[in-house]
């Protein structure tokens, strides 16, 4: 159970003059169970690269496996293969059409052509697995607070039960309360039922504290792929291609130059605090 | 996918064309139609051929780019070929089962479709080459004396440059709105009409809810820098005719006369 991306290229626009080179050259190797962190300025081609790894978009050089097939092969389900890695779009709260919230999440499923008690099963428990409560399952979607519709929406791609489950920026538009319940629920589901996730975001802050995993993408190639303590440590380019470290690690880094000696490497608050209390117990 | 549809979307590039006012091309576009309609020989359809090609040499956007727009007309530019070609009494020169084709038929046909096409891409011309804030303004313009007549043009002028601003917008939303109930297994493509205009469900409620939520948005936007209607309005860059417009208009005149002389006198 793996995607891999053997020199993927993709150009906008095909040969007209406005064409656009949006992905150069990405090779790639997801395997099974990963919390990836996939991080780009905006217009890095995140989101595009995204798109291609459930056949939203086709390559225009190169190919994508999945389990070892060719996705674009003529006999491919693509289907089957919608139903196993689950795209959740920015703003995701956007798509829902039902009248209820329930009939919404149960989309997804019915589209496979699973039997109905089945389909109930699958959108029960995917509104259960984002923490929404029973009372709003038969509401009008479009009732609900921004944050709520953004899980009824997250829901309605888990109902169908992805091995591997893509957010194109879970967060974007919330509060900072909403955003941290989000990903605590994200980080909870990968926890729980171990798939592989893929958080798309532009904030490292986001990210840090959850993956294991960090693809840096800039202007539509792969900057960096590597653990976030060893991304971060490049935190002066990733301020050139207009991201930034999360901000412990300037202080970490702060700290080291004025002669304290903790180490740099920290990617959350409680890990910073931790190095400094043992520093400071040291000395 | 929906990106391809080109049909009067303004192609940015350089040119003579491009420069002019748009009252000029407003008014020329309207000048071309009428005179297609105004010749009726070969040789007029002649004049407006080489009229459109050097309007299309002159403007630099690509051949292949305008005939690319054309592709969604070509249904409707079929059933006028294949109504004339059979219905048009006549004498007959080929006839399958009832349906005869005849000598007039062929005629009318051919000259409905040059002439449809040329109406097509003439008026692309325009739209190709002409942003749409600067279409509304010539159009605003051209339509004041109406005022007198107390005809809201300002008004009109705007519904139709938000109208056409929206339609990128929305064009991008569906193609959106669509990955996203593709990416949920929904299928728009296959099945027969009645699945398919109830697959249309899931990207119709989303697509009209944002459009009035943009819509509302707008309102709000323009509401808070108090905008209110026409009188007493000024414009930042104000249309001014130059020496080009006027060299335009008489070529204009110029070409609009040689269609009646055609249709006079051959």
């Amino acid at each position: 159970m793996s995607i891999i991306l053997d020199h993927v290229d993709y150009v906008y626009g095909g040969d007209t003059a406005l064409a656009v080179h949006a992905l150069r050259d990405v090779n790639l190797v997801i395997p099974d169970g990963q919390f990836i962190g996939l991080i780009g300025h905006t217009g890095s081609g995140k989101s595009t690269l995204v798109q291609h790894l459930n056949g939203l978009l086709k390559p225009t050089g190169g190919n994508i496996y999945f389990n070892g097939e060719d996705i674009h092969a003529q006999d491919y389900d693509k289907k089957k293969l919608r139903s196993k890695v689950g795209l959740v779009f920015q703003y995701p709260e956007h798509q829902l059409f039902e009248t209820d919230v329930f009939s919404d999440v149960c989309f997804g499923p019915k589209n496979l052509g699973l039997p109905r008690q089945e389909v109930e099963l699958c959108a029960y428990a995917a509104l259960k697995q984002v923490g929404l409560e029973d009372e709003y399952f038969y509401q009008s979607p479009f009732d609900l607070s921004g944050g709520q519709k953004r899980r009824v929406a997250i829901a309605g791609v888990l109902a169908m039960k992805p091995d591997v489950l893509i957010l194109d920026e879970p967060t974007a538009g919330l509060d900072p309360r909403g955003r941290d319940e989000i990903l605590d629920q994200i980080a909870r589901l990968k926890e729980e039922t171990g798939i592989t996730v893929i958080l798309v975001s532009h904030s490292m802050e986001d990210v840090a504290k959850y993956v294991e995993r960090i693809i840096v993408m800039n202007r539509g190639s792969v900057l960096y792929d590597d653990t976030p303590v060893e991304v971060f440590k490049h935190y002066k380019k990733l301020e050139e291609v207009g991201l930034a470290a999360p901000q412990v690690t300037y202080i970490m880094q702060a700290l080291y130059r004025n002669g304290m000696p903790v180490r740099t490497d920290a990617t959350t608050i409680e890990e910073a605090r931790r190095e400094i209390l043992r520093v400071l117990g040291r000395q | 996918m929906l990106r391809d549809i080109t049909l009067g979307q303004y192609y940015q590039t350089e040119s003579v064309i491009h420069k002019l006012d748009p009252r000029v091309k407003l008014v020329a576009t309207i000048c071309f139609i009428i005179s297609l309609f105004v010749v009726k020989s070969w040789v007029g359809y002649a004049v407006a051929a080489v009229f459109l090609a050097v309007m299309i040499k002159l403007s630099n956007v690509p051949f292949k780019y305008m005939v690319k727009g054309m592709r969604a007309i070509v249904f409707i530019l079929l059933i006028t070929v294949v109504f004339n070609l059979f219905l048009t009494p006549g004498e007959t020169v080929f006839s399958v089962w009832k349906l005869k084709i005849t000598r007039e038929g062929v005629q009318l046909a051919v000259m409905m479709a040059v002439r449809l096409s040329f109406l097509i891409v003439g008026s692309s011309v325009m739209t190709l080459t002409t942003t749409p804030n600067s279409l509304t303004d010539g159009m605003e313009k051209l339509m004041r004396p109406l005022k007198i007549f107390k005809v809201p043009v300002h008004e009109v002028a705007m519904m139709m440059s938000i109208a056409l601003r929206f339609i990128p917008i929305l064009l991008e939303e569906t193609d959106k709105i669509m990955k996203a109930q593709i990416a949920r297994g929904a299928d728009f493509e296959s099945g027969n009409l009645v699945k398919k205009a109830k697959a249309l469900v899931p990207l119709l409620v989303p697509l009209f809810i944002s459009a009035f939520r943009r819509a509302n948005d707008l309102a709000m936007a323009m509401e808070a820098r108090c905008y209110r209607g026409g009188e007493h309005r000024t414009k930042m860059k104000p249309l001014k005719y130059a020496a080009r417009d006027r060299i335009a208009y008489g070529v204009l005149a110029a070409y609009f006369a040689l269609c009646i002389v055609v249709r006079i006198y051959l």
